[in-house]
């Protein structure tokens, strides 16, 4: 398998204005994912995972290590990284198509064209017939289908998704959860998924990579060994829960000593 | 039934209630109806509510003089005109400046913490105190009255064009980032739209604002104008004529609040709640 993706002991360093001194976000991060992987990142609350994504996109740059994206390194957001970001992001004075369009514009692609590719992934994500509204037509579920379609237009190399879940209703993640699996079967891309839910990074991912408490490391990385295709069935598997507890306990040791700490 | 309909346009006819028992109050006042009623009552203190025509003229009276000024003699017209016009001008002028110097002053950092401090003082200035310096320096023709119009209209503008940048969600200048959107595809897919609520706003300011200026700037030395013929007719003791002139600039005001309302609503489509309302 080739990889896709290296993470080369990244590290993100900034002045801390209330301390006076460095605060360490994120400390000696080294990951590779391969092609066609689908790779979580779970961990404590405020670990720098949503960071990290942000140094893979190109928006922030690390203070140390390097990013390489099939080989190139990786300095600013380019269309070979695509983020689906979390909640409502869509551009509200624009439709559904108008969004899913956007990143196609940013790039120079031909308005009849962009519509077209357009049109492929707005079925792709099942919003055939809501092309032309507006995003605060839509439930939070649609909204989440359209900020795929728009990441998925752009053909990435890896798709980044930031908790793209985390702010739907219990039912609607869990079916988005059933229907991203099938849609990344069918496109065949590389994802990386942040998420604070244990149970959606095992059900999704081929590999869960653990989080520490900050600054965040990669503190164990979990093969997830559960035959594909999955349905939302696997969730009552007593493998998938031994799974969850495994995951648990190691994101337990690093959330102790911090609420210790605190209390 | 009759509850229902009523129920419907309750917001209409409660202002159209008021806005009678205001007509009636004041034509009473003007033609004695309150101090005839109150006479045996108050003797002849009843007579402080006995206004004489030239001090108020009753709105039955501004209603006839302006149809007269409007369709009869038609005189009002070339006012009307050339207020128009200069109302028009300075708006092109306030809005071709403002909005583009709002929205980049708001969109780059260092230029706005500059710009800052100038807005804030521009706007505690009375720009109507400026007109002797206006005068001065422009004499009293047609420039110097657009002048003022711009300086009265520019200042929502300017504020609210550089708020609106100043206020955008920035995740969505993230997002155009990440999408490596240039520069200027930003300003047009990102900081327009998320700015035109602000901007209409700014005009809507701007226009009773340009109302002011018209007036303000033919007090000195126009011999033509809406602002004019309030003047002239107020120094003469006209006092019917004087209230069609500010009955003209009113009913101005509030048909371009209108025509804004309108477009507010039609570009705003994607807004959940200008379309729900009604």
């Amino acid at each position: 398998m080739t990889i896709k993706l290296e993470a080369h002991r990244i590290g993100l360093e900034y002045g801390d204005p209330e301390s006076d001194g460095r605060l360490v976000a994120l400390n000696d991060v080294s990951l590779s994912i391969h092609e066609n992987e689908f790779v979580s990142i779970v961990g404590p609350s405020g670990c720098g995972k949503t960071t990290f994504l942000s140094i893979v996109d190109g928006l922030i740059r690390a203070t140390a290590g390097q990013i390489l994206l099939g080989g190139t390194p990786v300095s600013e957001p380019g269309p070979d990284r695509a983020v689906v970001f979390q909640d409502s992001s869509l551009l509200p004075w624009r439709t559904v198509l108008g969004n899913v369009v956007f990143g196609l514009e940013c790039i120079g692609v031909r308005p009849s064209e962009a519509r077209e590719r357009a049109a492929h992934y707005i079925e792709m994500v099942g919003l055939r017939g809501f092309e032309n509204r507006y995003s605060y037509q839509l439930s939070g579920g649609m909204q989440q289908r359209v900020n795929l379609a728009r990441a998925l237009v752009m053909d990435p190399q890896i798709l980044l998704m930031d908790e793209p879940f985390a702010a739907l209703d219990a039912q609607t993640r869990e079916l988005m959860q059933e229907e991203l699996l099938n849609i990344w079967q069918a496109s065949g891309k590389t994802v990386l998924f942040i998420t604070h839910q244990i149970d959606e990074a095992i059900f999704l991912s081929d590999r869960v990579i653990v989080f520490s408490a900050r600054p965040g490391r990669v503190k164990e990385s979990v093969d997830i060994e559960l035959d594909r295709p999955r349905s939302l069935k696997l969730k009552r598997d007593p493998r998938f829960h031994a799974y969850e507890d495994r995951i648990w306990s190691l994101i337990q040791e690093e959330e102790k000593p911090r609420a210790k700490a605190a209390g | 039934m009759l509850r229902e309909s009523y129920l419907a346009c309750e917001r209409g006819i409660l202002g159209a209630l008021a806005m009678a028992v205001f007509l009636v109050a004041w034509e009473g006042l003007a033609r004695g109806w309150w101090a005839d009623l109150l006479q045996p009552a108050l003797g002849t203190a009843a007579n402080v509510l006995r206004i004489r025509p030239i001090f108020l003229a009753s709105p039955s009276a501004i209603a006839e003089m302006a149809f007269q000024m409007y369709f009869v003699t038609g005189e009002i017209w070339p006012h009307l005109g050339l207020s128009a016009f200069e109302f028009v001008v300075g708006f092109l002028i306030a809005a071709s400046i403002g909005i583009p110097l709002g929205l980049v002053a708001g969109r780059y950092r260092l230029l706005s913490y500059a710009v800052e401090p100038l807005l804030a003082a521009l706007n505690a200035t009375p720009q109507v105190a400026l007109l002797p310096l206006v005068v001065l320096w422009m004499g009293t023709g047609l420039p110097a009255r657009i002048f003022i119009i711009v300086l009265l209209m520019i200042v929502p503008i300017l504020i609210n064009s550089h708020a609106a940048v100043r206020t955008i969600d920035p995740k969505w200048l993230r997002l155009a980032r990440s999408f490596s959107a240039s520069e200027w595809r930003l300003f047009r897919t990102i900081v327009l739209p998320a700015a035109v609520p602000f901007l209409l706003a700014g005009v809507r300011l701007a226009i009773g604002r340009g109302m002011i200026g018209i007036v303000v700037g033919e007090i000195y030395g126009s011999a033509v104008g809406v602002g004019v013929m309030i003047n002239q007719a107020g120094s003469t003791f006209q006092t019917t004529r004087v209230f069609v002139g500010i009955l003209t600039i009113v009913v101005a005001g509030l048909v371009l609040s209108e025509v804004v309302r309108r477009i507010e609503r039609r570009v705003e489509v994607w807004r959940p709640s200008t379309s729900a309302d009604s």
